[in-house]
């Protein structure tokens, strides 16, 4: 099996090549690239995304074919695709950090600033929290309900059909922390900083 | 709900742990990847390496402890010490760092944690900041080791940091620092009211109950500690009983 973590140039993705590479030992080829033809043979494809969401968009455009190539993998062939925070938030049609941007629009919905309440609530959402599972999710195999999971994020994806919800966190209000559709799957926290029972979201998302 | 993390430090320096943990099961009790791995079995919210390490030329040291320790250990990892350039952080992000704190070369020049944050992102950015009491109310920053005096007030710098894309807050009390007589939960209060971003509260712990006053009484999101784990005095999984036992939400 190939697994390919897209590499595109944004934010640091070394914790999820170490974990990716602790779960896979030896037993699955694990490429880290932004290659075309490498994307196009893999059998899954985990989508990273650290800093802003424009940034991310950004750089995932600026690669000549790569935004067509990941549709065309995950949406068209609906091969497994996991996107990780502002991974998963780039699934959407718009989001407004930094400037409103046009995301990748495969899951309708839009990426907003998590309300604070005036303060009542830190930002970034920081640390750890316990999700709570929605509905089945190929992913949470074996996963508990109330599992603490590692979050790092200010902004919140809002999908329009909540039926893609597959988890969801308190924090101010109910706040998507998991999507699945199909084969397509994202986390808004950080399997790949989430102790153990992160790496066996990581996996879970390897078996499929 | 979103829990209150325990964050043990270490203190690194020439690349080996200067305060360690005296546990007889360790090979070597000065090799700081063995004690990040005990901390994150043990069940630490994250780890934080503090180098200490006095010359530039050793900074390939740290970078390979990070790099190390990334590959063991699968909750978030802060390294600071000595981070002074845009350089210093893509080489410890690249490592495995997953957070850098920056504290001196805040101090010099705020421009530096908005380049900072623009480019890696606020999440990964941490400003220390070293606070003394000056006056009643009134907090000073200070450098090296709280020998330099700055002339910065603590509360305003606090405000510029959130400003300028801090993610986060490492608030070290230098008066309590070594103390071992509790967090100054006035400073960290009047930190944490003023500004919207995380607090790491540091400096003081001695007892359970200061950790407790951190986050209870200070406001901190986060506590963060040396001395009482690498002695021995109290394990992590220990800690988190009794804050839970307090009704302090904790990861267990």
């Amino acid at each position: 099996m190939n697994v390919t973590i897209v590499d595109y140039q944004s934010g640091n993705i070394s914790s999820v090549i170490n974990s990716f590479t602790e779960v896979a030992k030896g037993k699955i080829n694990l490429e880290v690239t932004s290659d075309i033809k490498k994307i196009k043979s893999s059998d899954k494809i985990v989508l990273p995304g650290q800093g802003s969401f424009k940034s991310c968009v950004d750089s995932l455009n600026s690669i000549d074919g790569l935004v067509e190539t990941l549709k065309e993998f995950a949406i068209t062939n609906k091969k497994p695709l996991l996107g990780i925070c502002v991974g998963l938030q780039m699934f959407a049609d718009i989001g407004y950090e930094e400037a409103e941007t046009k995301g990748l629009g495969w899951i309708s919905g839009k990426v907003s600033k998590i309300d604070n309440q005036n303060g009542k609530f830190k930002l970034p959402h920081i640390g750890w929290n316990e999700i709570e599972i929605q509905k089945e999710s190929k992913i949470f195999k074996d996963i508990k309900n109330k599992s603490h999971m590692y979050f790092v994020h200010s902004y919140e994806f809002i999908p329009k059909d909540k039926s893609v919800i597959s988890a969801t966190i308190d924090y101010s209000s109910k706040i998507v922390c998991s999507v699945e559709r199909d084969n397509l799957f994202g986390t808004q926290f950080h399997p790949e900083k989430s102790d153990k029972i992160g790496l066996k979201i990581i996996d879970n998302f390897m078996k499929l | 709900m979103l829990k209150n993390r325990i964050i043990p430090c270490l203190d690194v320096k020439n690349g080996r742990v200067v305060k360690g943990i005296n546990f007889v099961e360790l090979k070597d009790a000065g090799d700081p990847v063995e004690q990040a791995k005990i901390y994150s079995d043990g069940g630490a919210d994250e780890i934080c390496f503090l180098d200490i390490t006095a010359s530039n030329e050793n900074r390939e040291t740290i970078i390979d402890i990070v790099r190390k320790t990334a590959k063991e250990c699968f909750v978030p990892l802060t390294v600071g010490g000595g981070v002074r350039t845009i350089q210093n952080i893509t080489d410890l992000l690249l490592a495995g760092a997953d957070k850098v704190s920056i504290n001196t070369a805040a101090v010099k020049d705020i421009s530096f944690v908005k380049e900072a944050s623009k480019k890696f992102g606020s999440q990964c950015i941490v400003v220390a900041i070293d606070a003394k009491k000056v006056l009643d109310n009134k907090w000073e920053v200070f450098t090296h080791g709280g020998r330099n005096k700055t002339g910065i007030d603590a509360v305003e710098f606090a405000k510029q940091v959130e400003t300028n894309g801090a993610g986060e807050i490492l608030l070290t009390s230098m008066d309590r620092d070594g103390t071992k007589s509790g967090y100054d939960v006035e400073l960290l209060k009047v930190i944490t009211d003023s500004t919207n971003i995380p607090v790491i509260a540091s400096g003081g712990v001695g007892t359970l109950d200061h950790l407790y006053d951190g986050i209870v009484k200070g406001g901190a999101s986060a506590v963060l500690a040396a001395s009482i784990f690498h002695y021995g005095e109290y394990k992590i999984k220990e800690v988190k009983e009794y804050l839970n036992s307090k009704n302090v939400s904790v990861r267990l």
